[in-house]
Protein backbone atom coordinates (compact mmCIF):
# COMPACT_ATOMS: atom_id res chain seq x y z
CA UNK A 1 0.00 0.00 0.00
CA UNK A 2 1.29 2.79 -0.79
CA UNK A 3 0.09 5.67 0.79
CA UNK A 4 0.68 3.90 4.42
CA UNK A 5 3.44 6.01 5.63
CA UNK A 6 1.13 8.75 5.33
CA UNK A 7 -1.62 7.56 6.99
CA UNK A 8 0.93 6.30 9.69
CA UNK A 9 1.56 9.88 10.04
CA UNK A 10 -2.34 10.67 10.39
CA UNK A 11 -2.97 7.80 12.51
CA UNK A 12 0.10 9.32 15.07
CA UNK A 13 -1.40 12.97 14.81
CA UNK A 14 -4.92 12.25 16.20
CA UNK A 15 -4.26 9.60 18.58
CA UNK A 16 -1.39 12.27 20.11
CA UNK A 17 -4.82 14.81 20.27
CA UNK A 18 -7.24 12.03 21.89
CA UNK A 19 -4.24 11.89 24.49
CA UNK A 20 -3.81 16.35 25.32
CA UNK A 21 -7.83 16.06 25.22
CA UNK A 22 -8.53 12.73 27.75
CA UNK A 23 -5.09 14.48 29.78
CA UNK A 24 -5.20 13.29 33.71
CA UNK A 25 -1.32 15.16 34.07
CA UNK A 26 0.23 17.84 32.74
CA UNK A 27 3.55 16.16 31.88
CA UNK A 28 1.63 13.27 30.22
CA UNK A 29 0.04 16.36 28.38
CA UNK A 30 3.04 18.05 26.80
CA UNK A 31 4.12 13.88 26.28
CA UNK A 32 0.97 13.81 24.01
CA UNK A 33 1.51 17.14 22.46
CA UNK A 34 4.96 16.08 21.07
CA UNK A 35 3.27 12.88 20.16
CA UNK A 36 1.11 14.98 17.86
CA UNK A 37 4.22 16.84 16.27
CA UNK A 38 5.61 13.89 15.42
CA UNK A 39 3.42 13.28 13.07
CA UNK A 40 4.64 15.89 11.49
CA UNK A 41 8.52 13.93 11.18
CA UNK A 42 6.92 10.95 9.54
CA UNK A 43 4.99 12.84 7.12
CA UNK A 44 7.98 15.30 5.82
CA UNK A 45 9.96 12.15 5.82
CA UNK A 46 7.51 9.98 3.49
CA UNK A 47 6.83 12.78 1.78
CA UNK A 48 10.59 12.77 0.68
CA UNK A 49 11.15 9.33 -0.07
CA UNK A 50 12.29 8.40 -3.52
CA UNK A 51 11.98 4.72 -4.80
CA UNK A 52 14.81 2.95 -4.10
CA UNK A 53 16.92 6.51 -3.25
CA UNK A 54 19.78 6.13 -0.58
CA UNK A 55 20.39 9.03 1.69
CA UNK A 56 21.44 12.21 0.11
CA UNK A 57 24.96 11.95 1.27
CA UNK A 58 27.60 11.30 -1.38
CA UNK A 59 30.39 9.74 0.69
CA UNK A 60 31.82 7.38 -1.52
CA UNK A 61 28.94 6.77 -3.57
CA UNK A 62 28.52 8.20 -7.08
CA UNK A 63 27.26 11.58 -7.54
CA UNK A 64 23.92 11.35 -9.25
CA UNK A 65 22.87 8.44 -7.50
CA UNK A 66 19.19 8.12 -6.53
CA UNK A 67 18.64 10.20 -2.87
CA UNK A 68 15.82 10.85 -1.20
CA UNK A 69 15.14 15.14 -1.21
CA UNK A 70 17.21 16.38 1.49
CA UNK A 71 15.21 19.75 1.90
CA UNK A 72 12.38 18.01 3.71
CA UNK A 73 15.01 16.38 6.38
CA UNK A 74 16.44 19.52 6.82
CA UNK A 75 13.03 21.15 7.67
CA UNK A 76 12.45 17.85 9.87
CA UNK A 77 15.51 19.23 11.99
CA UNK A 78 14.12 22.70 12.61
CA UNK A 79 10.54 21.12 13.30
CA UNK A 80 12.33 18.85 16.55
CA UNK A 81 14.10 21.93 17.17
CA UNK A 82 11.08 23.59 17.90
CA UNK A 83 9.24 20.93 19.41
CA UNK A 84 12.19 20.47 22.38
CA UNK A 85 11.74 24.24 22.97
CA UNK A 86 7.58 23.79 22.99
CA UNK A 87 8.47 20.86 25.34
CA UNK A 88 10.76 22.87 28.01
CA UNK A 89 8.66 25.88 28.14
CA UNK A 90 5.64 23.53 29.19
CA UNK A 91 6.87 21.36 31.44
CA UNK A 92 8.55 24.55 33.09
CA UNK A 93 4.76 26.19 33.35
CA UNK A 94 3.81 22.94 34.73
CA UNK A 95 6.32 22.95 37.59
CA UNK A 96 4.82 26.33 38.33
CA UNK A 97 1.60 25.11 38.59
CA UNK A 98 2.32 22.76 40.36
CA UNK A 99 4.69 25.06 42.78
CA UNK A 100 1.33 27.16 42.97
CA UNK A 101 -1.68 25.15 42.98
CA UNK A 102 0.05 21.39 44.28
CA UNK A 103 -1.64 19.53 40.94
CA UNK A 104 -0.90 18.60 38.25
CA UNK A 105 -4.33 17.53 36.85
CA UNK A 106 -6.09 19.42 34.40
CA UNK A 107 -9.69 19.35 35.71
CA UNK A 108 -8.51 20.44 38.75
CA UNK A 109 -6.92 23.31 37.44
CA UNK A 110 -10.15 26.37 37.59
CA UNK A 111 -7.96 28.57 35.62
CA UNK A 112 -7.83 26.28 32.69
CA UNK A 113 -11.55 25.66 32.51
CA UNK A 114 -13.21 27.78 29.91
CA UNK B 1 -16.64 21.37 30.31
CA UNK B 2 -17.00 18.24 32.54
CA UNK B 3 -14.57 15.36 31.37
CA UNK B 4 -17.39 13.10 30.33
CA UNK B 5 -18.84 16.26 27.70
CA UNK B 6 -15.42 16.91 26.95
CA UNK B 7 -15.10 13.38 25.77
CA UNK B 8 -18.25 13.17 24.03
CA UNK B 9 -17.53 16.14 21.95
CA UNK B 10 -13.99 14.19 21.25
CA UNK B 11 -15.03 11.15 19.93
CA UNK B 12 -17.01 12.95 17.07
CA UNK B 13 -15.11 15.77 16.43
CA UNK B 14 -11.62 13.64 16.07
CA UNK B 15 -13.35 11.13 13.51
CA UNK B 16 -14.55 14.06 11.95
CA UNK B 17 -10.92 15.46 11.51
CA UNK B 18 -9.05 12.37 10.98
CA UNK B 19 -11.25 11.56 8.34
CA UNK B 20 -10.50 14.61 6.30
CA UNK B 21 -6.93 14.35 6.76
CA UNK B 22 -6.85 10.84 5.62
CA UNK B 23 -8.29 12.34 2.33
CA UNK B 24 -6.28 15.09 2.28
CA UNK B 25 -3.07 12.55 2.37
CA UNK B 26 -4.41 9.80 0.36
CA UNK B 27 -4.76 12.66 -2.25
CA UNK B 28 -0.74 13.16 -2.32
CA UNK B 29 1.78 11.57 -4.74
CA UNK B 30 2.42 8.11 -3.87
CA UNK B 31 4.79 7.26 -1.59
CA UNK B 32 8.13 7.15 -3.36
CA UNK B 33 6.80 8.80 -6.49
CA UNK B 34 7.50 12.58 -5.31
CA UNK B 35 10.31 14.16 -7.00
CA UNK B 36 10.83 17.41 -5.52
CA UNK B 37 12.32 19.76 -7.39
CA UNK B 38 14.85 21.43 -5.12
CA UNK B 39 16.12 17.98 -3.58
CA UNK B 40 16.60 16.70 -7.04
CA UNK B 41 18.81 19.67 -7.77
CA UNK B 42 20.22 19.80 -4.45
CA UNK B 43 21.38 16.30 -4.53
CA UNK B 44 23.66 17.10 -8.03
CA UNK B 45 24.80 20.30 -7.15
CA UNK B 46 25.91 20.54 -3.67
CA UNK B 47 29.32 18.28 -3.87
CA UNK B 48 30.39 20.32 -7.06
CA UNK B 49 29.66 23.98 -6.14
CA UNK B 50 30.33 23.71 -2.34
CA UNK B 51 32.16 20.63 -1.60
CA UNK B 52 30.10 19.05 0.76
CA UNK B 53 29.12 15.30 1.32
CA UNK B 54 26.25 15.85 3.52
CA UNK B 55 23.28 17.48 1.67
CA UNK B 56 21.74 17.86 4.61
CA UNK B 57 24.00 19.61 6.47
CA UNK B 58 24.40 21.75 3.45
CA UNK B 59 21.19 23.01 3.06
CA UNK B 60 20.84 23.92 6.80
CA UNK B 61 24.14 25.71 7.31
CA UNK B 62 24.52 27.47 3.95
CA UNK B 63 21.80 27.18 1.67
CA UNK B 64 19.33 27.81 4.40
CA UNK B 65 21.82 29.50 6.58
CA UNK B 66 19.97 32.43 7.34
CA UNK B 67 16.62 30.52 8.35
CA UNK B 68 19.07 28.48 10.65
CA UNK B 69 20.11 31.65 12.28
CA UNK B 70 16.51 32.11 13.22
CA UNK B 71 15.95 28.47 14.67
CA UNK B 72 19.12 28.88 16.90
CA UNK B 73 17.53 32.02 18.19
CA UNK B 74 14.35 30.10 18.93
CA UNK B 75 15.73 27.84 21.10
CA UNK B 76 18.17 30.57 22.56
CA UNK B 77 14.30 32.56 23.35
CA UNK B 78 12.97 29.03 24.71
CA UNK B 79 16.39 28.93 27.16
CA UNK B 80 15.67 32.21 28.85
CA UNK B 81 11.92 31.69 28.78
CA UNK B 82 12.46 28.07 30.92
CA UNK B 83 15.63 30.18 32.76
CA UNK B 84 12.93 33.29 33.57
CA UNK B 85 9.74 31.01 34.56
CA UNK B 86 12.08 28.79 36.88
CA UNK B 87 13.73 31.20 38.81
CA UNK B 88 13.04 31.65 42.62
CA UNK B 89 13.67 34.86 44.02
CA UNK B 90 15.76 34.97 47.10
CA UNK B 91 16.10 30.72 46.96
CA UNK B 92 18.52 29.93 49.04
CA UNK B 93 21.37 28.05 47.05
CA UNK B 94 20.71 24.18 46.67
CA UNK B 95 22.28 22.14 49.46
CA UNK B 96 24.25 19.99 47.66
CA UNK B 97 23.13 16.31 48.36
CA UNK B 98 25.15 13.58 49.51
CA UNK B 99 23.56 11.32 46.44
CA UNK B 100 26.73 9.60 44.93
CA UNK B 101 25.80 6.36 42.97
CA UNK B 102 26.49 3.81 45.44
CA UNK B 103 27.66 0.65 42.60
CA UNK B 104 31.61 1.42 42.03
CA UNK B 105 31.04 -0.59 38.74
CA UNK B 106 28.22 1.98 37.48
CA UNK B 107 30.31 5.05 38.82
CA UNK B 108 33.50 3.33 36.79
CA UNK B 109 31.70 1.81 33.81
CA UNK B 110 29.66 5.47 33.77
CA UNK B 111 32.61 7.50 34.01
CA UNK B 112 34.23 5.80 31.23
CA UNK B 113 31.15 6.03 28.84
CA UNK B 114 31.15 10.26 29.85
CA UNK B 115 34.43 10.05 27.56
CA UNK B 116 33.52 7.62 24.67
CA UNK B 117 29.87 9.53 24.51
CA UNK B 118 31.47 13.21 24.35
CA UNK B 119 34.29 11.74 21.98
CA UNK B 120 31.51 10.62 19.45
CA UNK B 121 29.57 13.59 19.97
CA UNK B 122 32.26 15.96 19.37
CA UNK B 123 33.02 13.79 15.89
CA UNK B 124 29.16 14.09 15.08
CA UNK B 125 29.66 17.96 14.99
CA UNK B 126 32.74 18.32 13.34
CA UNK B 127 32.15 15.76 10.86
CA UNK B 128 28.36 16.83 10.20
CA UNK B 129 29.42 17.94 6.21
CA UNK B 130 30.89 14.72 5.40
CA UNK B 131 29.24 11.87 7.13
CA UNK B 132 25.92 12.09 8.99
CA UNK B 133 25.80 14.71 11.67
CA UNK B 134 25.96 18.26 12.13
CA UNK B 135 25.69 21.26 14.80
CA UNK B 136 22.31 20.26 15.92
CA UNK B 137 22.33 16.49 16.29
CA UNK B 138 26.06 16.61 17.80
CA UNK B 139 24.89 19.33 20.16
CA UNK B 140 22.53 17.58 21.23
CA UNK B 141 24.08 14.46 21.65
CA UNK B 142 27.65 16.42 23.72
CA UNK B 143 24.41 17.68 26.09
CA UNK B 144 23.00 13.80 26.91
CA UNK B 145 26.99 13.12 27.71
CA UNK B 146 27.31 15.53 30.03
CA UNK B 147 24.19 14.83 31.71
CA UNK B 148 25.28 11.34 32.09
CA UNK B 149 27.82 12.96 35.03
CA UNK B 150 24.82 13.37 37.23
CA UNK B 151 23.30 9.95 36.56
CA UNK B 152 26.23 7.90 37.19
CA UNK B 153 27.84 9.90 40.05
CA UNK B 154 25.94 13.22 42.16
CA UNK B 155 24.75 16.10 41.97
CA UNK B 156 28.20 17.71 43.36
CA UNK B 157 29.92 16.20 40.32
CA UNK B 158 27.48 17.61 38.15
CA UNK B 159 27.07 21.16 39.28
CA UNK B 160 30.72 20.96 38.76
CA UNK B 161 30.47 20.38 35.23
CA UNK B 162 27.45 22.25 34.31
CA UNK B 163 27.85 25.55 36.27
CA UNK B 164 26.27 28.86 35.09
CA UNK B 165 29.84 29.86 35.04
CA UNK B 166 30.48 27.39 32.21
CA UNK B 167 27.48 27.00 30.21
CA UNK B 168 26.99 30.98 30.16
CA UNK B 169 30.19 31.81 27.78
CA UNK B 170 29.35 28.98 25.37
CA UNK B 171 25.26 29.67 25.42
CA UNK B 172 26.64 33.20 24.60
CA UNK B 173 29.71 32.55 21.88
CA UNK B 174 27.11 29.98 20.49
CA UNK B 175 24.34 32.34 19.75
CA UNK B 176 26.51 35.06 18.95
CA UNK B 177 29.33 33.61 17.09
CA UNK B 178 26.64 32.33 14.04
CA UNK B 179 26.14 36.75 13.88
CA UNK B 180 29.10 37.12 14.17
CA UNK B 181 30.32 34.78 11.20
CA UNK B 182 27.20 36.49 8.77
CA UNK B 183 28.40 39.47 9.93
CA UNK B 184 31.56 39.51 8.93
CA UNK B 185 30.83 38.72 5.20
CA UNK B 186 28.98 42.32 5.42
CA UNK B 187 31.74 44.04 6.58
CA UNK B 188 33.91 42.55 3.36
CA UNK B 189 30.87 44.34 1.09
CA UNK B 190 29.46 40.52 0.52
CA UNK B 191 26.10 39.56 1.18
CA UNK B 192 24.88 37.98 4.82
CA UNK B 193 26.66 34.83 5.56
CA UNK B 194 28.81 34.38 2.60
CA UNK B 195 30.98 31.93 2.31
CA UNK B 196 34.24 34.12 2.45
CA UNK B 197 36.83 31.04 2.94
CA UNK B 198 35.70 29.13 -0.11
CA UNK B 199 34.56 25.60 -0.51
CA UNK B 200 37.70 23.76 1.15
CA UNK B 201 38.54 20.45 -0.04
CA UNK B 202 35.78 17.51 -0.31
CA UNK B 203 35.82 15.22 2.56
CA UNK B 204 37.62 17.28 5.02
CA UNK B 205 37.07 18.86 8.17
CA UNK B 206 37.32 21.85 6.41
CA UNK B 207 34.81 21.34 3.26
CA UNK B 208 32.04 24.00 3.26
CA UNK B 209 34.54 26.93 4.32
CA UNK B 210 33.13 29.18 7.33
CA UNK B 211 29.81 26.90 7.06
CA UNK B 212 32.20 25.08 9.41
CA UNK B 213 32.44 27.43 11.65
CA UNK B 214 28.54 28.23 11.25
CA UNK B 215 28.06 24.49 12.27
CA UNK B 216 30.62 24.79 15.46
CA UNK B 217 28.65 27.44 16.79
CA UNK B 218 25.08 25.88 16.44
CA UNK B 219 27.03 22.78 17.99
CA UNK B 220 27.92 24.93 20.97
CA UNK B 221 24.79 26.46 21.23
CA UNK B 222 22.41 23.80 21.00
CA UNK B 223 24.79 21.89 23.55
CA UNK B 224 24.93 24.81 25.79
CA UNK B 225 21.30 25.26 25.40
CA UNK B 226 20.14 21.66 26.42
CA UNK B 227 22.65 21.60 29.40
CA UNK B 228 21.23 25.14 30.92
CA UNK B 229 17.73 23.57 30.58
CA UNK B 230 18.94 19.87 32.66
CA UNK B 231 20.10 22.52 35.25
CA UNK B 232 17.02 24.12 35.75
CA UNK B 233 15.36 21.15 36.12
CA UNK B 234 17.80 19.35 37.86
CA UNK B 235 17.49 21.68 40.69
CA UNK B 236 14.14 21.91 40.80
CA UNK B 237 14.25 18.40 42.02
CA UNK B 238 16.90 18.59 43.87
CA UNK B 239 16.07 21.82 45.80
CA UNK B 240 12.60 20.23 47.09
CA UNK B 241 14.60 16.84 47.95
CA UNK B 242 16.83 18.56 50.14
CA UNK B 243 14.10 20.35 52.02
CA UNK B 244 11.91 17.14 52.04
CA UNK B 245 15.02 15.72 53.78
CA UNK B 246 15.75 18.43 56.32
CA UNK B 247 12.00 17.61 57.50
CA UNK B 248 12.30 14.15 57.77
Amino acid sequence: MSVLPYLVAGWICVIGLYGIVTSKHLIHLALCLTVTQSSTYVLLLAVGYVKGGGPPIFKGVKLGTTAVDPVVQSLTLTDIVVSVTVLALILALALDVHDELDTMDPDKIVELQG
Amino acid sequence: MSRQIRIAVLVPALGLFGFLLAWALVGLPHFGDYRGPYGYVLDRVVLPERHMTNVVTAVVFDYRGFDTMGEEFILFAAVVGVVLLLRQGGREEPDRLNDSVGSDGVRIGGTLAVGACVLVSLWLISYGFVTPGGGFQGGAALASSVLLVFLVSSHKAWSGVASDRVLDPFEGVGAGGYVVIGLGALIGGLPFLTNVLGPGSVGTLFSGGSAAFVNWSAGMEVAAANLVLFTEFIDEYVVPLAKGDAAG
